[in-house]
C-alpha cells in the first residue's frame, strides 16, 4: 500500500484505495467549523452562491463556537456574533454553542476536542488557520477560508491537492523543563515559516506518545507556522481514552505504512534539548531561553489554543507556586472547561486558581482573546512598544495588538519563570 | 479574466503574513456592506513595517491617508506571501484596494485558495525573485496569456510559473462559478 497516515485518510475520504502526493482530489467533509469572524461572511456568501433555496448539506456536521470576539464592546463585533444566533435559530444549529449561555465554550480547537468532535480516521476542515489542532487525534484537519467553507456548507464536498509529509520524530522523554512547545519552536526554526508549505507535519517518536492530547495537541497546532496544511499524530490508547469519555460516536485507527514514502524525516533527541523561545518577529527566530535570558518584559501572557489548556496552567502553576509576579501576568484559560478546572485541581491542596492570584495574576475569561490582539478593549492587548512573552502561536508585527509591540513565544514553564522574574529566565532556574 | 494587466508596482518583502495584510482588529467590519467593506480597502497592507513597506526604500503606504484605494495595483512580494491565519479578508481587503496581480516566490496554502476560490486576486509565482529587481512605483505589465511580466521602466522582461490547474478557476470568477460550469453545483 505505502501510503503516510495522511494519504490513508485522504483516501478513504475521496472514495479512493489509493492517493499521492500532488493528486488534487475531492474529500467528502466529515465536520465543518466555524465561529464569530469568518462564520458571518461564510453564511454570507453560502446564501449569495446557492440564493433563497440554500441548503445546509448537514446540520449535524456543522459546529460553530463563537470565541474571537467575545467580552468587547465593539458594535461590529457584537453584531458577528448576533449573526451566528440568529443563524443558529433560523436553521436549528443544534451544535452551535452560543456566548452568555452555559453552553459557551471558548475557543474552537480546544472545544472540538473537548466536545467529542475530534474522531480518529475523520475529516475536519475549519475556518481559522489553526484548525490543524485536532490533527493531534489521528485525523486529517485543516483551515480554509470562507468560500471554501461556503462551498463546503451547502456541498459537504472540498478539493484539496494530497500532501507530500514529513516526519518528526522524538526519541526519548521530555525532561521536567521541557513542554510540547518548545519542539515545535524547534522545529520551527531548523525548517522556518514556509518549510513545510502545502505539506502533512507527522509527529512520531516516544516523545510525542508520553505526552497528554493537550499536550500533543501544541504539535499539530503549531503545523501552520511551519505552512503545513496539516499536522497529525497517529491515535493511541491515550487518544482513545480521550474521546470515549466525551462522545459515543464511530471512528477508525490509521497508521502510516511502514514503507510510506516521506519528503523528510527528522529525528531529535529529546533529553538534549533546551528551552527555547521564538524571538520578534517570526515564530521561526528561535533560539534557546538561556540566549536571550535576562531581556526585560512589560507582560507576561498565558492562554490561547496553544497555551491555555489545562496541561498548561498546570505547568505554570507549578513554577508559580508560592511566588510573586513582577511584570503583569495574564492568565486566559481557552475553555470554560479549563476555566473551571483551575477552581478543581490542586498543587498541595491549593486550587491553580489561588495559586495564580496569590502570585498576583489577572484571571481573564475564555476566549481568543489577545491572541490575535482584538478590538481595542480586548484584555491583555499589547500596548505601544511593549515587550512581551507569551504562550501563544504567533509574533509577527502587531499580532497581539500595537505594531510597535515585540513578542516572544514560549512555553507556559518559561513564561511563568519569566514572570517571577520581570525579565525572560530559563524554567530550569525554578525545576 | 483580463488578458493583460497594467500597473504600478508596490514591493514587498519575505513573510508577509496576513496579519500584516490587514490587522485582526479591522475583520469586524462587513465584506457585504458596500460602504462599510471600504475598510479594508483602507487597512490594507497597513501593518508592515514602515521601513519595509514600499521596497527598496520603505516609508511608503500601500494606501495613501484619506484613501480607500491604492495608486499601486501589482504587489511584487517575496517567499510565503500571505502566511498566518485563513482569513479570507486578507485577499479580500487587496482586492477591495485594488491590487489586481501578487506576483511572489512562493505562497501560503490558505492564502493562495481563497486569493483563487474567492476570485479576489492572481496569485502568480515568479520563476526567479523579483523583489529585489523591480522598484516602488515601477511600471509594469503583466501579460495573463504569454506568463510574462515586463518592467517598463527598466525595460526588463520576466517569466512567471503558468497558473496551471487553477486557471479554470479563476477564468470562471471564482469556485462556485466553476462548480457550476462544471455542473458540480446547480
Amino acid at each position: 500500500m505505502k501510503m503516510t497516515i495522511t494519504e490513508k485518510i485522504l483516501a478513504k475520504s475521496a472514495g479512493k484505495t489509493f492517493v499521492e502526493p500532488g493528486q488534487n482530489i475531492w474529500l467528502n467533509v466529515d465536520v465543518l467549523m466555524t465561529h464569530d469572524v469568518c462564520g458571518p461572511p461564510t453564511i454570507e456568501i453560502w446564501k449569495r452562491e446557492f440564493g433563497e433555496a440554500a441548503k445546509i448539506w448537514d446540520k449535524n456536521k456543522l459546529v460553530i463556537f463563537p470565541d474571537h470576539y467575545i467580552f468587547t464592546k465593539n458594535p461590529q463585533a457584537n453584531r458577528n456574533v448576533s449573526l451566528l444566533r440568529e443563524f443558529a435559530n433560523e436553521y436549528g444549529i443544534e451544535n452551535y454553542y452560543d456566548v452568555g449561555t452555559d453552553r459557551y465554550k471558548g475557543v474552537c480547537h480546544l472545544a472540538l476536542a473537548e466536545e467529542g468532535y475530534n474522531l480518529p480516521g475523520t475529516v475536519l476542515f475549519g475556518t481559522d488557520s489553526h484548525t490543524c489542532t485536532s490533527g493531534a487525534f489521528g485525523m486529517f484537519s485543516t483551515g480554509v477560508g470562507n468560500t471554501d467553507a461556503a462551498f463546503i456548507l451547502g456541498t459537504g464536498k472540498i478539493w484539496e491537492k494530497v500532501p507530500e509529509s514529513m516526519k518528526f520524530i522524538f526519541e526519548g522523554e521530555l525532561p521536567p523543563y521541557l513542554m510540547a512547545k518548545d519542539l515545535i519552536l524547534r522545529i520551527l526554526g531548523d525548517i522556518t515559516t514556509d518549510g513545510a508549505t502545502y505539506r502533512a507535519l507527522e509527529f512520531d517518536g516516544e516523545g510525542v506518545f508520553s505526552l497528554p492530547m493537550t499536550e500533543r495537541m501544541t504539535l499539530t497546532n503549531m503545523a501552520i507556522e511551519a505552512g503545513g496544511m496539516n499536522g497529525i499524530i497517529a491515535a493511541d490508547v491515550i487518544t482513545e481514552a480521550y474521546v470515549k469519555e466525551r462522545t459515543d460516536k464511530e471512528y477508525e485507527i490509521f497508521h502510516s505504512d511502514a514503507d510510506a514514502k516521506y519528503h523528510s524525516i527528522r529525528k531529535y533527541k529529546t533529553p538534549e534539548l533546551e528551552p527555547v523561545v521564538a524571538k520578534p518577529h517570526s515564530p521561526d527566530n528561535v533560539s534557546t531561553v538561556r540566549s536571550v535570558a535576562g531581556t526585560k518584559l512589560t507582560k507576561c501572557y498565558i492562554g490561547s489554543c496553544t497555551g491555555g489548556k489545562l496541561s498548561d496552567f498546570q505547568a505554570a502553576a507549578k513554577i508559580l507556586f508560592g511566588n510573586q509576579v513582577k511584570t503583569s501576568t495574564f492568565i486566559v484559560p481557552a475553555s470554560t472547561e479549563v476555566q473551571r478546572a483551575l477552581d478543581e485541581e490542586t498543587i498541595s491542596g491549593i486550587s491553580l486558581k489561588d495559586i495564580f492570584e496569590k502570585a498576583g495574576c489577572i484571571i481573564a475569561e475564555s476566549s481568543c482573546a489577545a491572541c490575535l490582539g482584538g478590538p481595542m478593549d480586548t484584555i491583555g492587548r499589547a500596548q505601544d512598544n511593549e515587550v512581551v512573552i507569551s504562550t501563544t502561536n504567533r509574533n509577527f508585527p502587531g499580532r497581539m495588538g500595537s505594531r510597535k509591540s515585540e513578542v516572544y513565544l514560549a512555553s507556559p514553564l518559561t513564561v511563568a519563570a519569566s514572570a517571577i522574574k520581570g525579565v525572560i529566565t530559563d524554567p530550569r532556574e525554578f525545576l | 479574466m483580463e488578458k493583460i494587466v497594467n500597473g504600478k508596482a508596490f514591493v514587498l518583502g519575505n513573510n508577509i503574513d496576513t496579519d500584516q495584510i490587514i490587522p485582526a482588529e479591522h475583520l469586524v467590519y462587513s465584506l457585504s456592506d458596500p460602504e462599510e467593506s471600504k475598510m479594508y480597502g483602507k487597512y490594507a497592507l497597513s501593518s508592515v513595517p514602515m521601513e519595509k513597506s514600499g521596497l527598496p526604500n520603505g516609508g511608503i503606504k500601500y494606501i495613501a491617508a484619506d484613501k480607500f484605494e491604492t495608486e499601486f495595483s501589482i504587489i511584487i512580494g517575496g517567499a510565503n506571501f500571505g502566511c498566518g491565519s485563513s482569513r479570507e479578508h486578507a485577499p479580500f481587503a487587496l482586492q477591495k484596494a485594488g491590487t489586481k496581480v501578487v506576483v511572489a516566490e512562493s505562497y501560503a496554502r490558505i492564502f493562495f485558495r481563497n486569493a483563487v476560490d474567492g476570485g479576489f486576486v492572481i496569485p502568480y509565482e515568479s520563476v526567479e525573485k523579483l523583489n529585489d529587481k523591480i522598484k516602488t512605483g515601477d511600471e509594469i505589465k503583466i501579460d495573463l496569456e504569454k506568463n510574462v511580466l515586463e518592467n517598463l521602466t527598466m525595460n526588463e522582461e520576466y517569466k512567471l510559473k503558468p497558473l496551471g490547474d487553477i486557471l479554470p478557476i479563476l477564468e470562471a470568477g471564482n469556485l462556485f462559478e466553476y462548480a457550476r460550469q462544471t455542473d458540480m453545483i446547480a
